[in-house]
Formats: C-alpha cells, structure tokens, sequence
C-alpha cells in the first residue's frame, strides 16, 4: 500500500504521519476486536477502537494465565506418554 | 496488505516448540502430590513458554516478538540486576517525549501492553498491536486446545 512506502521514505525521528494512515490502521485493528467486528465500520472512535484493543489484550494475558495455571496441574496429575501423543498428533494434523 | 494472522506454518512452529517446552518440564513423580510452590513455578514457566515459542515462531520479523525475545533472553541471563538498564533509561526519555506532545493516555496504555510498545511511533504501535493481538489470540486457541487434550 503506497502510505507503508511513503512512511519508509520518510527520516527517522520527527517523521510526519498522516491523518489517514492512522485511521486506516486503527480501522485494521477494529476488525481484528471480536467486540467491534460486527459493527459498522465507520461508527466506532478511534477512541473506543483503542480502549477496546487495550481490554481485548488484557483478556487474553489474563486467558494465558489461566491456560497456564491449568496445564501446570494437568501436567503434575497426568502421567501418560500417550496422552501428549495424542495431543502432539491432533494439532499438527489439522 | 498481508494477513496480520499467522499462518499455518507460525502455528504449527508454535505449537511444537510449546509442546517440547512441556514435554521438558516433566519430572518423576516424587512422592506425594507436588506442592503448591512447585505448581506456582511451574505455572510461571510454562507462561513464558508458551509466550516465548509464539515469539521465536514468529522470529525476528515484528518489533514484538524481537522485544519479547529480548525480554526473554535478559530475564534468563541476568536475573534482573542488570536488565533492561540501557532499556528503562531509554524509556524514560521517549515516555517524557510522549507526554509532552500531549498523546492520549490510551496509547499509553497500549504501549505498556504490546512488547517493545513503549518506544514505537504511533503508526508501528497500531501494526505491530494487529500483528501481537492475532498472535496472542492463536496462542490462547493452541493452548486451550493442548488443555482440552491432556483433560479427555
């Protein structure tokens, strides 16, 4: 997209950026929230596209944690080869 | 543009260096049920695991993963006594930059969230937040999935 080739152009440090590469990119970003996907596309600020960002992020920190925390103790309660066998194999064939 | 999503490949990388991780971090069963402090470690270790495959999964391409990486790296090496010294002094003097040409405090908040946030413009934070938060949402999809697997 030619706004990625004009920014590469420009110097490093005080590089001027243009009103609509940001729009464009928070709209990128709008499409990635599960939360605002569905709505139009001109509706939501770039205010809310942010603050939504920063929740959708904490999520999914906090979602890691979570998935950690669990297989730590499945790890510790589990004892079986096969059952990573199984797992190793259902993910890399899909 | 090209997909922020990773792709098959990214994932699958992912996926096997995270299972390995795993697969490593199993011991002999001592006696009686592993207490508390272990599971404590043990969970800590298996989150930078798995943030540190999708990192190296995804390489050096993105700001993100190389300040992860790096992250990674110092905690492992330094013990944090000498971590990130060059690193904060740096990001004193862009945080005091940014404050002053009045940013919004929610990009403030998205720097603190996005590895290596604090010292892009505005325009790499937005594209490498993208590129981090597809990531991070396939992770979490691997991860839940290996969950699902070892509670059958």
């Amino acid at each position: 997209m030619s706004s990625r080739r004009s920014r590469s152009r420009q110097s490093s440090g005080v590089s001027r950026i243009s009103d609509d590469q940001i729009i464009d990119l928070v709209s990128k970003l709008q499409q990635l929230i599960p939360e605002l996907r569905n709505r139009g596309s001109d509706k939501v600020s770039a205010s809310k596209v942010l603050q939504e960002t920063c929740n959708y992020i904490r999520n999914l920190h906090r979602e890691v944690d979570d998935l950690s925390d669990r297989l730590s103790q499945l790890l510790a309660s589990t004892d079986s080869d096969s059952a990573q066998a199984a797992i190793i194999r259902s993910l890399l064939m899909d | 543009m090209t997909s922020v999503h990773p792709n098959s490949t990214t994932t699958t990388r992912f996926a096997r260096r995270f299972l390995i991780s795993l697969s490593r971090m199993r011991r002999p069963i001592t006696l009686g049920p592993p207490s508390d402090e272990e599971v404590c470690r043990r969970t800590r270790r298996i989150k930078l695991a798995a943030y540190s495959s999708m990192a190296r999964a995804v390489g050096s391409r993105r700001a993100w993963s190389r300040a992860l990486l790096l992250k990674v790296r110092n905690r492992v090496r330094f013990q944090g006594i000498l971590r990130n010294r060059f690193l904060a002094s740096k990001k004193k003097r862009v945080i005091k930059r940014n404050k002053a040409s009045g940013e919004m405090n929610k990009t403030d908040m998205l720097r603190k969230l996005v590895p290596g946030g604090e010292t892009m413009d505005i325009c790499g934070l937005l594209e490498e937040t993208a590129h981090y938060m597809a990531s991070l949402a396939t992770q979490v999809k691997v991860m839940q999935s290996i969950v699902d697997q070892y509670s059958k």
